[in-house]
């Protein structure tokens, strides 16, 4: 196996378009795991822990290497949330944000953020250097994304209009190491703008824009509109029956838990 | 490929044949079997070591990304007697078949260093990567909240 321990992104995605079978190695933390059982044997690893321009945090800008033990402190208070719920203090010290997006698993507790947030993926190649994807057109299927070969995750951008309240839940039989059942992120911003994403309920992050639209519109949503909008976020999810949890188990939970997270979004 | 790294406080140097994770070649090349492998997914935390100051699963840091970094083990940290955690562990009787203990001593001394006085909550929180397949947990949170002056 090649090792390629590029000194910064530049030289980091031109060792990948050098090297196509090259695996881009960050936190290990999903990769190792296919590794150890022999699914993969990478011919080449590129190393990214220590490339820094990947590790650089603010507001609105997350680099791909940041791990979620970092996040669990960060300025999002959602972000913040679902980083503490993920795998253990183990996986949150090694795992990143990139590895989450690049992963693209339907359980990913990161993509109801971006998805909830109009987020973009920022990808860089050594041919075409870096160009921005709309969450929407990145993630395109179960652990499928439109990132090409050559390209590297380098970060998450957000928009300049963030909300005023946000809130993450997700339900799973325990409270640490679990693989999320239904995930869930509600925004609301001063004037009744609602945006609510939800995980693990269809092969991509699910928005219910329908349950946006009508909620958008209550400025102050008494019992019978949060019915409706938990009965609407239950409708627009798409999910399968699995080991995990039956289709109506997590229909039922989405809107539960969408309503809830907006009550807490309502509460002064 | 030659690997240079501290481990325990000591340069040592490894071969690395491939992809293997940094819980092989502690036991299979530098002695140190402390690391205990189990379920090979961080699922368990038996594996747990510190590396270059963070807590993380052996089995999922592939060796060859360690050159240059410090990596600390259950051996490490108790090398001028029992180190207070394992102190706490055999006052509490909380090993059963001990298979567990290396990575719950080495959690719970990352803990420890970075919050001296953790609370019940903490402790649980900051544990909740490692497994106990005895299901010990009652001995195990007993040991630590005595130490930490939680009763």
């Amino acid at each position: 196996m090649e090792v390629i321990r590029p000194a910064d992104i530049q030289e980091a995605a031109a060792a990948l378009a050098e090297n196509p079978g090259a695996v881009p190695l960050a936190g290990g933390t999903d990769l190792m795991v296919e590794v150890n059982f022999g699914h993969i044997r990478p011919s080449a690893v590129i190393t990214l822990r220590r490339v820094e321009e990947i590790q650089e945090l603010s507001r609105r800008r997350i680099g791909a290497g940041v791990t979620f033990r970092d996040l669990e402190t960060g300025d999002h208070r959602a972000l913040a949330q679902l980083a503490r719920t993920i795998g253990s203090p183990q996986i949150r010290a090694a795992g990143t944000i990139g590895g989450n997006i690049g992963t693209a698993s339907p359980a990913g507790d990161s993509l109801p953020f971006l998805a909830g947030l109009d987020a973009r993926i920022e990808l860089r190649s050594a041919a075409r250097g870096a160009r921005l994807v709309p969450w929407d057109e990145f993630f395109i299927g179960v652990k499928q994304t439109s990132k090409r070969p050559d390209e590297l995750i380098t970060a998450v951008l957000l928009p300049e209009d963030l909300p005023d309240r946000q809130e993450f839940a997700k339900i799973g039989q325990r409270s640490a190491m679990v693989i999320s059942i239904v995930a869930a992120c509600v925004f609301r911003w001063r004037g009744g703008r609602t945006r609510v994403a939800l995980g693990s309920v269809g092969p991509t992050p699910i928005r219910c824009r329908r349950a946006e639209d009508m909620i958008s519109n209550e400025r102050n949503p008494g019992e019978s509109a949060l019915d409706e909008f938990a009965r609407i976020v239950s409708e627009e999810v798409r999910p399968i029956t699995d080991h995990r949890g039956t289709e109506d188990y997590r229909r039922h939970s989405s809107g539960v838990l969408a309503r809830r997270l907006l009550e807490r979004c309502l509460a002064s | 490929m030659r690997i240079h790294a501290e481990v325990n406080g000591e340069a040592r140097e490894f071969e690395t044949k491939g992809s293997e994770s940094l819980l092989f070649v502690l036991a299979d090349q530098l002695g140190l079997p402390g690391a205990k492998g189990a379920c090979e997914q961080g699922e368990c935390g038996s594996c747990s070591v510190m590396l270059d100051g963070r807590l993380v699963c052996s089995c999922l840091v592939m060796a060859v990304d360690v050159d240059g970094s410090e990596i600390v083990t259950v051996e490490g940290l108790g090398r001028s007697g029992l180190h207070p955690v394992q102190k706490a562990l055999v006052d509490s009787g909380a090993v059963q078949c001990g298979f567990c203990t290396p990575g719950f001593v080495v959690a719970a001394a990352a803990l420890l260093d970075e919050n001296p006085v953790p609370s019940s909550d903490e402790i649980r929180e900051a544990l909740s990567g490692n497994i106990c397949r005895c299901t010990g947990y009652g001995a195990i949170l007993r040991g630590l909240d005595s130490l930490a002056g939680n009763r």
